[in-house]
């Protein structure tokens, strides 16, 4: 029993040694993987959209070959990326659709993330049909006759419901509340990622089916497969205060770029180029695109829009 | 026929004989009796009642906003968990500095000549060539990040495994307290780890690699007790009457005695720490598990398949040459075996090194090659072709249509449309006619804390889904495992396909399924067979062909003919056989649905990717819950009071 008690304690002590007594800050913790053989290293946190891709794949590209960075991605959900951002984890998120209570526990309180300015592209998100369905009956487009259309709607998953299709658990919606504040005869059902929600889409699409979807503005898959949009009842400041009891319409959003408070103090050259990032909803779509649909690698994509657009990044670099 | 059936049934007794079944019912009835109405009378029948459950959501995100608040100030985090994580970044980046130091050339070199000494020359060229077609693929530097990752993660569990393993194996009471719980940890979806140690170390790659640890320590730590319970007394005794002392005893003779066990928990911790390592891409672990992650969110099978490709490559490698290893022990070592092994490390050491003087570190950028475009034109095709309106047999949408709207909205609703007290029961009489009273009670007690989370309904559309896989998995897996164990030239056809399939990444078989079904309950539950039939094949295989073969020559001599050969003497004989494949097929099987909520599964796999995705962590931590009562539960139903050999197997 004594030497058990020993070994213990020696176990205990070489670990301490090992370790070093002082306290470990893990809140500081780069990536393993970063700056390895003494590169200056970027973190970019990357979201599941293509859009955010495509924000990504630029900054890259140029941070890469203009200003001599080393750059890793790391792919995470959009709420897990602000707390990898205060941590140090990630450098920076080039495209946030608005989460008011990290920015108020990060931002305001905590301070260890730092505003990074507009991203210059403006994002909304809404219901949606396909255009092709929407010239056929103008009416659908006001959510007050979805009721009438909810049969068409229908798919096995929603029952004996019309099919409300939402994409990713990640991304911000009210849906649930809002079919069952406006009283609607849907079922929201949720593809569970937005790549199984694309694939789902383009199939109806080609079978002209009609369908209602969950879906956000800039998005590339508008250039694929044309939809309008259904009007919900209009958005007013607080409207969706509380989310049990949201009864209106997503509120349009300048999307914004954040970066960790240290990485914009002490980021260098790396960091005011991100701060001076801008670009607009055609720029970003056309690179989507590249990526999404002619299935170039982010890169390739990156560098055909970059050779074509030397005025736009010039003014970005510091 | 008497002369073969009489031994037979004394070997085998069947478990569902007449007398202690129906004493066991009769028992059972009779708790019902007395119990049900005073539940019904108190709570009512129905779906669970709301009295009996308890909110956790208020304490859980309480728990989780001070976690939050206090990270980088409260001495626990500073003093432990730092140092932890330290220490996890620290390990990980030495281990995958040293392999970029060593260059593609020289990973490549180590790694086939280890595989040389411990496993032959053809599992060398194999290993190799595996390590070639990562770079080839243009996956050079993830790999080395997913290596390094696992290495660590590898080394972790090991060390945890093989003292947690020593405790069990050298003291019985440690022994009876740890079982029950590596028991449980072997049959829980990777994904209910996932979440805790987010809470607590936030997303990146220590969390990753903590919860690999968790994942992958088990095997090792029940196979070293095994190994170490199992030697041989005599052997023992005759150590102890030489007079050595317990450490002596321990040392020279009980673990060099285990050796084969421990190889073999070696080879389960990788397999294990592999596939986790994968799956922990949702939470930051980078390497090809990211990649395939990033591909699937812009619908790139090709892309996903380029990353999931050395992944298999990886896994079938490792299985491989420590299996061979293994299996080499105890053999008498070559004599020069000192000098091959010199010579093995020079050469390495000559192939690093040219390869750093030829400025070659990095894997050369013209050597890539592009499968993804092939790959999702095919895909393409597949979807543009087989997804609907093909004459006759109709689409596969059609068939995934039909087969929720016929197969599991109707499990789905009559499941839930039981009252609860009814769910108990049904769980505690197939739990106590397959096992004993006590798995019975564990079974009984797991549902009920379903119901208590506040979870019973999501909980029981997962079951549906679960059911229905597992119908399906089995009804193929027994015809295919059948015909693999009568066949030779086909189980030889069948057996590279099955390890490539029990290998991948259970991410890379979600988005075919989605192009083929699309999304819902039938894509995840199509993944889930995808995913369980190989091992229920094999198993199924395994079990019909070590069927005793005088029973099988006395039965031909009987003038049986061949289906009546395996009716009434293989299937009976293989019985235990098949018993732990329903059990395995339903593990496995729930793992992917719970995996399933990406892709539409909806219920408790839904909840945990919500939770992880917002940072609602008491949303998923009550669903990673519930699925680690359901996944306990579903075990206890199907497991025969014999234990398991592994998960995955």
């Amino acid at each position: 029993m004594r030497r058990r008690t020993t070994m213990v304690v020696t176990g205990v002590s070489a670990l301490a040694l090992l370790t070093g007594c002082g306290a470990a800050d893990m809140t500081q913790q780069a990536s393993p993987f970063a700056n390895a053989r003494g590169a200056k290293t970027v973190t970019l946190s990357v979201q599941s959209w293509v859009g955010a891709q495509a924000n990504v794949a630029v900054a890259q590209y140029l941070l890469e070959h203009e200003l001599g960075y080393r750059v890793d991605t790391v792919q995470v959900d959009e709420v897990p990326a602000w707390d990898a951002l205060s941590q140090g984890r990630v450098d920076a998120i080039l495209e946030d659709w608005g989460h008011p209570e990290q920015e108020q526990r990060y931002v305001e309180d905590k301070k260890t993330i730092a505003r990074g300015g507009d991203l210059g592209v403006t994002g909304h998100i809404g219901w949606f049909v396909p255009t092709y369905f929407a010239k056929e009956h103008p009416d659908v487009t006001d959510w007050k006759n979805l009721d009438k259309y909810a049969e068409r709607f229908r798919t096995p998953e929603s029952g004996g419901k019309g099919q409300l299709m939402d994409g990713s658990p990640s991304y911000v919606t009210n849906d649930k509340a809002l079919v069952k504040n406006l009283k609607l005869d849907y079922r929201v059902v949720f593809a569970g990622s937005e790549a199984a929600q694309i694939t789902q889409i383009k199939q109806f699409a080609k079978e002209k089916k009609p369908f209602l979807t969950y879906w956000y503005t800039p998005q590339w898959l508008f250039e694929k497969v044309p939809m309008t949009e259904v009007k919900l009842p209009p958005y007013e400041e607080g409207c969706d205060a509380d989310p049990e009891k949201v009864a209106c319409a997503y509120p349009v959003t300048p999307l914004q770029k954040y970066l960790n408070a240290d990485f914009a103090k002490d980021g260098g050259k790396a960091a005011r180029f991100l701060e001076n990032f801008r670009w607009t909803t055609e720029d970003q779509n056309e690179v989507s695109l590249m990526i999404a649909e002619q299935k170039l690698r982010p890169e390739e994509a990156a560098k055909k829009w970059v050779d074509s657009h030397e005025s736009v990044w010039r003014a970005w670099l510091p | 026929m008497a002369t073969l059936t009489a031994p037979t049934r004394k070997a085998f007794p069947p478990g569902l004989s007449a007398s202690p079944a129906v004493r066991k019912l009769a028992a059972l009835a009779l708790i019902a009796a007395v119990l049900v109405p005073l539940a019904v009378t108190r709570w009512g029948g129905g779906t669970w009642p709301a009295a009996l459950t308890v909110d956790l959501s208020e304490p859980l995100g309480r728990a989780s906003d001070w976690i939050i608040d206090n990270r980088d100030s409260h001495p626990l985090f500073l003093y432990f968990f730092g140092h932890v994580s330290n220490a996890v970044v620290v390990a990980v980046r030495a281990v995958y500095l040293a392999l970029l130091a060593v260059g593609w050339a020289g990973v490549t070199a180590v790694a086939g000549l280890v595989a040389w000494r411990v496993a032959g020359l053809r599992l060398a060229l194999g290993t190799a060539a595996a390590f070639l077609a990562c770079g080839l693929l243009g996956m050079w530097v993830p790999t080395m990040q997913t290596l390094a990752l696992m290495a660590v993660a590898v080394a972790a569990s090991v060390v945890v495994g093989a003292l947690l393993g020593l405790a069990a194996g050298l003291s019985d009471r440690t022994d009876r307290a740890l079982r029950p719980v590596l028991d449980t940890m072997q049959v829980l979806p990777a994904f209910a780890y996932l979440l805790p140690v987010v809470l607590v170390f936030g997303i990146g790659v220590p969390a990753a690699v903590l919860a690999t640890v968790v994942y992958a320590a088990p095997p090792m730590a029940r196979l070293t007790a095994l190994g170490l319970r199992g030697a041989d007394k005599e052997v023992l005794e005759a150590v102890e009457s030489l007079g050595a002392t317990a450490r002596q005893r321990l040392l020279t003779a009980r673990l060099p005695l285990a050796r084969k066990e421990l190889l073999l928990g070696l080879n389960q911790t990788i397999m294990m720490a592999l596939s986790m390592a994968v799956i922990a891409s949702v939470i930051g672990a980078g390497g090809l598990g990211d990649r395939v992650y990033q591909a699937l969110a812009s619908v790139d099978v090709g892309a996903a398949l380029a990353a999931g490709i050395p992944i298999v490559l990886l896994a079938v490698v490792l299985d491989r040459v420590t299996g061979a290893a293994g299996a080499r022990l105890g053999q008498e070592p070559a004599p020069n075996a000192r000098a091959l092994w010199a010579y093995a490390l020079v050469a390495t050491a000559a192939v690093a090194v040219a390869g750093r003087f030829a400025g070659r570190l990095e894997w050369p950028d013209g050597w890539v090659l592009g499968i993804a475009e092939p790959v999702n034109r095919a895909v393409d095709w597949m979807t543009a072709h087989l997804y609907s309106g093909v004459p006759v047999v109709g689409g596969t949408a059609d068939w995934a249509g039909r087969f929720t709207t016929w197969v599991l909205d109707p499990l789905r609703d009559g499941l839930q449309w039981l009252p609860w007290w009814s769910v108990l029961l049904a769980v505690a009489a197939l739990a106590w006619l397959i096992g004993t009273w006590r798995t019975a009670l564990t079974a009984v007690l797991a549902m009920a804390a379903i119901g208590v989370l506040g979870v019973w309904k999501p909980s029981l559309d997962t079951l549906s889904q679960v059911l229905a896989a597992v119908a399906v998995t089995l009804v193929a897996g027994f015809a295919t495992g059948i015909a693999a164990a009568r066949s030779d030239r086909f189980e030889r056809l069948l057996r590279p396909v099955l390890d490539v399939f029990q290998t991948m990444p259970q991410f890379v078989y979600l988005i075919p399924v989605v192009a083929l079904f699309g999304v819902g309950r039938a894509p995840a539950v199509a993944a889930a067979v995808v995913y369980a039939l190989p091992a229920v094949v094999r198993i199924t295989a395994q079990g019909l062909r070590q069927v005793d073969a005088a029973a099988l020559e006395s039965a031909r001599s009987l003038g049986a003919t061949s289906g009546q050969q395996l009716r009434q003497v293989q299937l009976p004989l293989a019985r235990p056989a098949l018993l732990l494949a329903v059990n395995q097929g339903v593990v496995l099987v729930l793992a992917v649905v719970i995996i399933g909520g990406l892709v539409g599964g909806g219920a408790l796999g839904y909840d945990v990717v919500f939770g992880l995705a917002q940072g609602d962590l008491a949303t998923g931590l009550v669903a990673g819950a519930a699925i680690v009562c359901l996944g306990l539960m579903l075990d206890r139903v199907t497991q025969p009071t014999g234990r398991r050999t592994k998960k995955g197997a």
